[in-house]
């Protein structure tokens, strides 16, 4: 049924799904007569699956109602929308308009969202296109296809995550009987090349893929002229035209700077550390999101003098009781911080590589200043939504105009029905996965409301870490349930070695409706951090002691 | 112990020296420590995981409780302290070895993430096991304070039937002491077998009861068995830089998906595990230089094989420790093929008031975790009012399990028990292996969908990932319900651990590829399997 309604959908200029009693249909299907346009109308009221038409309707398009129109494989909308369309004279464009188009979709931005949506577009045999095109930073640094979880995200930051807990490895491995001398240093040029190696291979992987699947990869800047067409533009500025019966939006986004003195000129950002040429010694790193966290703990895995300024609290949006273990973890381990304060201006003292910065910042909540001298200042206070400059405005997209995002429905529909958008520019979507998880728990508080709610939770100690002498009673693991929806399993966070691997399986538990019942009733594997889960007993109101003694 | 037990006795009469006249007959003294007068209200013979925490339970119900555990020294004269098979010569000790050959191989990735250590680096047996050593007594002393402070009695003798509610206690040094009590637990647990049929072999070779504990490196070893506890200390050996070969009379892992259980072998030899397959040693020989001459029949050929090893490690299978209990003058029945005991649903054996838990119970899955939660179910029924039982349809369906040198493999994996064994290349699984879920539902029926994968941590230094695998059983009619997941990579257990959850709660496989993947993660692997078996497509990830 699906399938039928799509190829009629494929071949029919105008397609009006409608019910024969409906004044807004009938309102639609004479407007289409007076434009002229041969429509296929389809009386879900006289056919015999038509309440099932209308439910796979609702599937494609998010919208059960009648009348629900498409022009030119286009899904316009329902009524109102549609006269919208001609008001705007879209509609009569639309109408116009063969398949005629170069494609039959572009993508602009070649990142984790644009590639798996080209590529899956391909799949389906329909003509695609990739624009994508890295603006070099401030700084001057540039790369390849991918997108920012490849190049200057997940990747590159797992593997410097990885080579600062190697760090760690190394200093426990003498307790487990390896012998070498124990002055250890760490080269950052020796790595920087090998993850940026990495980085190229996978590069050249994206490449091959969209090969192999006949999707044309083209490396310029898009940016949208009129309805339905695009200037891409290419290194050396040459000018190239492309149509389109689709688009899709998946621009990203880039780290944002300070707007003070100096930012530009001599702070760098996630978008150049990864590939530095050379280490950045004594390091300021300014903001307190994820990224900051993430890049001040490796920075100081390797060995490097790094402070963190905060403006006021780290990981926003993320549950505060283990942000803060987090701080105070990386406290404890050598990473300083300042607490409360803002830059406000930065000056070069010497040039090099790593060159001499001073900082000079300001209270946020008096009249303090403090100044600081550093090798790097690295900024990584948010980022901002590629939006602006791709010529949205000139065929109606709207966007927030505070935040740069796109709104869309649930279909990742913009306003303008053949535009579509995916990624971090959409408006109240998660950027990243452990976001989902959150908002999701944010929801059901909402929903529920945070009385109703009952946590678990301890304190472990990694058998790993027992023989290495690490600090015990740092390794935190907590649930959130709800008491009236059968302890359903509405939070989940541990602190701890490999916390990645051990909540992807929890995370598919909690999709299958996971309770505290089910937890208590499955038994550990022995020994592993992740076990801990299934013997949570202490809930937090009770106030019990919840140090972990024996095994 | 003497005088303590003497002044004890002469306090309140609570101990009676073992005399014959009380030992004549199995009824005089049952008469003779009649209810209410008994020493205890209860009495926990094995102070392992399950026995200690049956205690432990009770006295926190205000009981009168005494627990008795005495190690037998093992063949090579290995003892240990309180705690039992899991922290003193099991998952504990194991997994603490296996984090120091992971570390190896970390020290050798190290150099390509910038870290500058000179290659290679050499391995101190006697400074790890001294480290490991320290940490289980550490728990041990842990074990002793915990029995102390909720006024359990503890004695370190060894325990042997009177009579139905009489106990006698035989310490070290040959002293004997009677303990009554209104409820007994048996919670002996089990210990490694040897072939006592070939020659040499008791002599000559050591146990997982001995190897956590040597205090000298085992040198050029030999590991006889194909068991997960044989593929794991092998593993551990090599991983640590000693020459380690793996003898095996069939297949490894029986009972356990046989795709991953030859990958798992199969990264074992490329990381310089040797294995003899197909081979069954006959007999053990010491050399005049000390060294260990294993002689072996090769079962393909028929002919004879030779080699010369420091050491020689049997992983051929676990008994447990009933012999030495006397059950028969309590009359407590056991099975007469594993002589193990038996019991019903609440843990009571053929004597009423006599209760088994843990390993040494015929027919429950060998687990710490479930020993654990079935003794304090117990305690809490005997005193606590509670007629909870002990759910093992769940646990079996659904169980993590511990390291059990040399349990047969076939019982736990089988049944669907999450598993990871610590191989150096980890392999976790929960339910169905492919094998069993085509004889039970029918190749047409089952859909496998799988992935090669390299994780992110192995790239920069080059590490081979050919055998990085992860596969899920589903049902093939919609929504595919998942039947067995298996995953062969860094972290199993920590990624199989939530998975266990998901399929607990009925997962599907639509239900799985809706749940967002954490990037760059291994176990996002599993959310993102998309190439079935059947299709015949090329399961290798490539890119983000």
């Amino acid at each position: 049924r699906r399938r039928r309604l799509l190829g009629l959908i494929e071949r029919s200029r105008v397609v009006i799904f409608s019910k024969s009693y409906c004044p807004h249909s009938t309102r639609v299907k004479e407007l289409f007569s007076s434009l002229g346009a041969e429509c296929y109308v389809l009386e879900l009221d006289q056919v015999d699956d038509g309440a099932k038409i209308q439910e796979v309707l609702l599937e494609i398009t998010n919208q059960k109602t009648v009348p629900n129109i498409f022009v030119n494989k286009v899904h316009v909308g329902g009524c109102d929308q549609t006269f919208q369309a001609y008001q705007s004279g879209l509609l009569q464009k639309l109408l116009q308009e063969d398949s005629a188009y170069d494609y039959d979709l572009i993508v602009i931005g070649g990142g984790s969202g644009g590639l798996s949506c080209a590529k899956e577009a391909a799949i389906l045999g329909k003509k695609v296109m990739v624009l994508d095109f890295v603006v070099p930073s401030p700084q001057g640094t540039s790369w390849g296809l991918g997108g920012t979880c490849v190049n200057v995200g997940c990747i590159p930051k797992k593997l410097m995550h990885q080579a600062a807990l190697l760090g760690q490895a190394l200093h426990d491995s003498g307790k487990f009987g390896w012998e070498y001398n124990q002055q250890v240093k760490h080269n950052w040029e020796t790595m920087t090349k090998a993850i940026q190696n990495h980085i190229r291979s996978l590069n050249f992987g994206y490449g091959l893929s969209l090969r192999e699947k006949a999707v044309a990869y083209v490396n310029s800047y898009g940016e949208f002229v009129e309805h339905h067409k695009i200037k891409a533009t290419n290194k050396k500025g040459q000018e190239t035209y492309y149509t389109a019966a689709q688009f899709v939006i998946a621009t990203g986004e880039r780290p944002r700077y300070l707007g003070i003195q100096g930012d530009k000129e001599y702070c760098i950002t996630s978008d150049d550390l990864f590939s530095l040429p050379y280490c950045p010694g004594k390091t300021l790193v300014v903001g307190a999101s994820y990224v900051a966290l993430e890049c001040a703990g490796f920075l100081a895995g390797f060995g490097l003098d790094v402070t963190v300024m905060v403006r006021s609290i780290l990981l926003r949006g993320f549950d505060q009781e283990m942000a803060e273990k987090v701080g105070s973890y990386m406290e404890q381990h050598g990473v300083k911080f300042l607490w409360k304060f803002i830059p406000v201006m930065v000056q070069q003292l010497e040039k090099g590589s790593p060159g001499k910065l001073k900082v000079l910042a300001k209270s946020t909540e008096g009249t303090e200043t403090i100044e600081g001298v550093y090798n790097t200042v690295l900024l990584a206070i948010g980022r901002d939504s590629c939006t602006r400059k791709i010529g949205l405005e000139k065929i109606g997209v709207k966007i927030n105009e505070k935040s740069g995002k796109i709104p869309v429905n649930d279909v990742e529909q913009t306003n303008v029905p053949y535009v579509y958008a995916v990624g971090d520019i959409l408006e109240g979507k998660p950027e990243l996965t452990p976001v989902a998880i959150q908002s999701g728990k944010l929801l059901a508080r909402r929903l529920f409301g945070a009385s109703l709610e009952k946590i678990y939770h301890t304190l472990f100690w990694p058998l790993e870490w027992t023989v290495a002498g690490r600090e015990n009673n740092t390794c935190y693991a907590k649930i959130i349930c709800n008491k009236f929806d059968h302890d359903r399993v509405l939070g989940f966070h541990i602190l701890g070695p490999n916390a990645g691997e051990v909540t992807q399986g929890f995370a598919a538990a909690m999709k299958c409706g996971l309770t505290k019942q089910l937890l208590d009733d499955t038994i550990g594997i022995h020994p592993t951090c992740g076990e801990v889960f299934t013997t949570l007993e202490i809930t937090k109101s009770s106030g019990l002691d919840i140090t972990q003694k024996g095994c | 112990m003497a005088a303590m037990a003497a002044a004890l006795r002469g306090v309140g009469g609570r101990f009676r020296w073992w005399t014959p006249a009380v030992a004549g007959g199995v009824r005089g003294a049952a008469q003779g420590a009649v209810a209410g007068q008994r020493d205890y209200d209860l009495l926990v013979i094995g102070g392992g995981s399950g026995g200690l925490a049956c205690a432990k339970e009770a006295a926190q119900l205000g009981r009168k409780v005494a627990v008795v555990d005495y190690v037998e020294p093992s063949p090579r004269g290995t003892r240990w302290g309180l705690g039992g098979t899991c922290v003193n010569v099991g998952c504990i000790p194991k997994k603490l070895m296996h984090q120091a050959a992971l570390l190896g191989g970390l020290i050798r990735d190290a150099p390509h993430y910038g870290w500058e250590v000179a290659q290679p680096v050499p391995h101190d047996w006697r400074k790890m096991a001294e480290a490991v050593q320290n940490h289980v007594k550490s728990l041990n002393w842990g074990h002793r304070v915990q029995l102390h402070d909720r006024k359990v009695k503890y004695f370190n003798v060894k325990a042997g039937f009177v009579d139905e509610h009489t106990v006698r206690g035989v310490a070290k040094g040959g002293k004997e002491i009677l303990l009554s009590a209104d409820h007994i637990v048996i919670a002996t647990g089990g210990r490694p077998r040897y072939p006592a049929h070939i020659e040499g072999a008791l002599e000559y070779g050591i146990t997982s009861d001995d190897i956590f504990w040597l205090k000298e490196s085992p040198g050029k070893t030999l590991v006889v068995g194909a068991s997960y506890v044989a593929l794991e200390c092998a593993g551990f050996l090599t991983g640590i830089g000693l020459d380690t070969t793996v003898m095996m009379r069939s297949i490894p892992l029986r009972g356990f998906d046989q795709q991953m259980s030859s990958l798992v072998t199969e990264h074992m030899a490329s990381h310089g595990t040797r294995f003899l397959r197909g081979c069954t040693p006959s007999q053990v020989r010491r050399l005049p230089d000390g060294q260990l001459q294993v002689t072996w029949e090769d079962r393909t050929t028929g002919k004879e094989g030779t080699g010369t090893f420091n050491t020689v490690l049997w992983a051929v299978g676990r008994a447990p420790d009933t012999r030495s209990l006397n059950l028969e003058k309590a009359g407590v029945d056991t099975s007469p093929n594993t002589q193990k005991i038996l019991v019903d649903s609440r843990e009571a054996t053929s004597v009423p008031h006599i209760y088994a838990i843990g390993d040494v119970v015929e027919g429950r899955p060998e687990l710490t975790p479930t020993a654990v939660m079935a003794g304090r179910l117990l305690a809490q029924r005997l005193f606590g009012g509670s007629s909870d039982l002990m759910d093992y349809d769940k646990v079996s369906s659904l169980a993590g399990r511990r390291l059990q040198p040399g349990e047969a493999e076939s019982e736990a994996s089988s049944s669907g028990v999450p598993t990871t064994v610590f191989t150096p290349l980890e392999y976790g699984c929960v339910g169905l292996s492919e094998e069993e879920a085509v004889s039970r539902h029918g190749q047409e029926r089952v859909e496998v969908y799988h992935a090669h994968y390299k994780p992110l941590e192995f790239t920069v230094p080059g590490r081979d990932a050919s055998q990085c695998y992860v596969k899920m059983v589903c049902l093939r009619e919609p929504p595919q319900l998942v039947l067995g997941l298996h995953f062969l990579g860094p972290n199993a257990g920590e990624v199989t651990q939530g998975f266990a959850l998901g399929i607990k709660c009925g997962a599907s496989y639509v239900q799985v590829m809706q749940t967002v993947g954490i990037h760059p993660t291994c176990s996002e692997e599993i959310v993102k399997l998309r190439i079935s078996k059947r299709s015949g497509l090329d399961p290798t990830v490539t890119g983000c």
